[in-house]
């Protein structure tokens, strides 16, 4: 075991090591920083910036940023949840996010950030964009209304999949998912169910078809727990070993 | 003892299950009644809203009625309240906004079958509906949200009970729900 090296998060001493980034660093021991398209499996992307930190008195993405000694990293304090909450309301805003009538909602990871950053109102005026559904595929859906740009589908078809089924076309407000295919649709794709792009996206986008509602609204997995806690549970541990993790028990 | 606040309340582009919810905090109603009294709302008839401290908004704006009744909530109320999905969101009356008006009207009282007499509705008693549904905040500024598809009576309850007492309201997990 090589010397461990720390860091300090919201005055907690966080170790880690070298090749880590903060965010990896701060999870394995416990310590949740909110985020959207970080995901424990992938290359971290960095574009949601919901990780956002101060380091040393930077604003930096957490998810991208190398973990160093001695670096004072500030996460859950009003300053930075506050700018995350407008980075969410600035995503409701953006897409068509109607939970009421979204078979993702109790699992989706924006909906839940929202509420753990107490966000009650998107504030902003609602675009309210037209982006039509690709229902093409006889097992899968695609809606486009709630895609947040976050690009997991796309690193888990090129990364795990080895198929590049999906991919970010277009800039600025008109960037949008598309998919492999002339046709412009998923029938034509070679996506199939057991794909990791089938199982990744953090919203509403890409839905396996007839067993939207198997788990009734109320009983989902973020009804049970806050995404504060659930997201310690599936990232990798450093004291995972032994089972148990005193630092688990963290702050509500 | 200190004087009861007045509450108005009201449904616009809304279905009234956020109201319904309010009635959910079933016998608490006894305990909110010695704090507050009604102004204008479904369970009083009053048509119009006088001076109030609070006013509670269920549903969007989805025609030009919707707008005028807002304005007067909000120039009589101190504190504005946006309750439920459709009055954050626009909800579901806002999931036409991508379509273009005179298009759905077609499609519904035109094209499609079974209404016996097929024409677009034109009574001038009728409030003209709006190009989009818009959320309550893109029209008056709105103090608070409580949302939720509706929201239950617990979180309508908690929400209540911390503004009436002075404190900033605060819901939680469990009792913020979008949906």
């Amino acid at each position: 075991m090589t010397d461990t090296q720390t860091f300090q998060l919201d005055g907690a001493t966080v170790p880690f090591e070298p090749g880590q980034t903060v965010m990896q660093a701060a999870l394995a021991a416990g310590q949740y920083i909110p985020h959207l398209c970080y995901h424990p499996e992938f290359k971290p992307h960095g574009s949601c910036k919901l990780c956002t930190v101060k380091a040393n008195g930077h604003t930096t993405a957490s998810c991208t940023m190398p973990a160093e000694a001695g670096l004072n990293v500030e996460s859950n304090v009003e300053e930075m949840n506050s700018l995350r909450r407008t980075l969410v309301q600035m995503l409701f805003a953006e897409g068509n996010h109607f939970c009421p009538s979204c078979e993702k909602s109790g699992d989706c990871k924006l909906q839940a950030l929202g509420y753990d950053l107490e966000v009650h109102t998107a504030g902003f005026r609602h675009l309210y964009p037209d982006r039509p559904l690709d229902a093409s595929h006889p097992d899968i859906l695609l809606d486009f209304n709630r895609c947040i740009l976050c690009e997991l589908c796309v690193r888990a078809s090129s990364e795990v999949d080895g198929k590049n089924v999906f991919a970010l076309s277009g800039r600025g407000i008109a960037k949008h998912l598309i998919v492999n295919a002339e046709s412009g649709l998923l029938k034509d794709t070679n996506i199939a169910l057991t794909d990791k792009a089938m199982q990744v996206c953090p919203v509403g986008v890409i839905l396996k078809k007839r067993v939207g509602f198997s788990v009734p609204i109320g009983e989902r997995r973020y009804d049970q727990r806050p995404i504060s806690a659930q997201a310690l549970d599936d990232a990798p541990r450093q004291s995972d070993a032994g089972g148990s993790c005193a630092a688990c028990e963290g702050n509500p | 003892m200190s004087k009861k606040l007045r509450v108005a309340t009201t449904s616009l582009a809304g279905c009234f299950g956020c109201h319904m919810s309010l009635l959910d905090i079933d016998e608490r109603l006894l305990t909110l009644l010695t704090l507050v009294e009604f102004d204008r709302s479904p369970l009083t008839d009053i048509k119009h809203c006088g001076p109030c401290d609070i006013g509670i908004i269920e549903g969007g704006i989805c025609n030009a009625e919707n707008v005028h009744v807002l304005r007067e909530f909000r120039s009589r109320c101190k504190i504005l309240i946006a309750i439920g999905s459709c009055a954050i969101t626009g909800g579901l009356p806002a999931q036409r906004n991508h379509l273009d008006l005179g298009d759905c009207l077609t499609e519904v009282y035109l094209t499609e079958p079974g209404l016996a007499h097929g024409h677009i509705p034109n009574d001038p008693e009728l409030p003209l509906p709006l190009d989009k549904v818009h959320p309550l905040h893109e029209i008056v500024k709105i103090d608070y949200f409580i949302p939720g598809c509706p929201p239950s009576g617990d979180a309508i309850w908690k929400f209540l009970t911390d503004l009436i007492a002075g404190k900033t309201p605060k819901l939680g997990h469990g009792l913020i729900e979008y949906d």
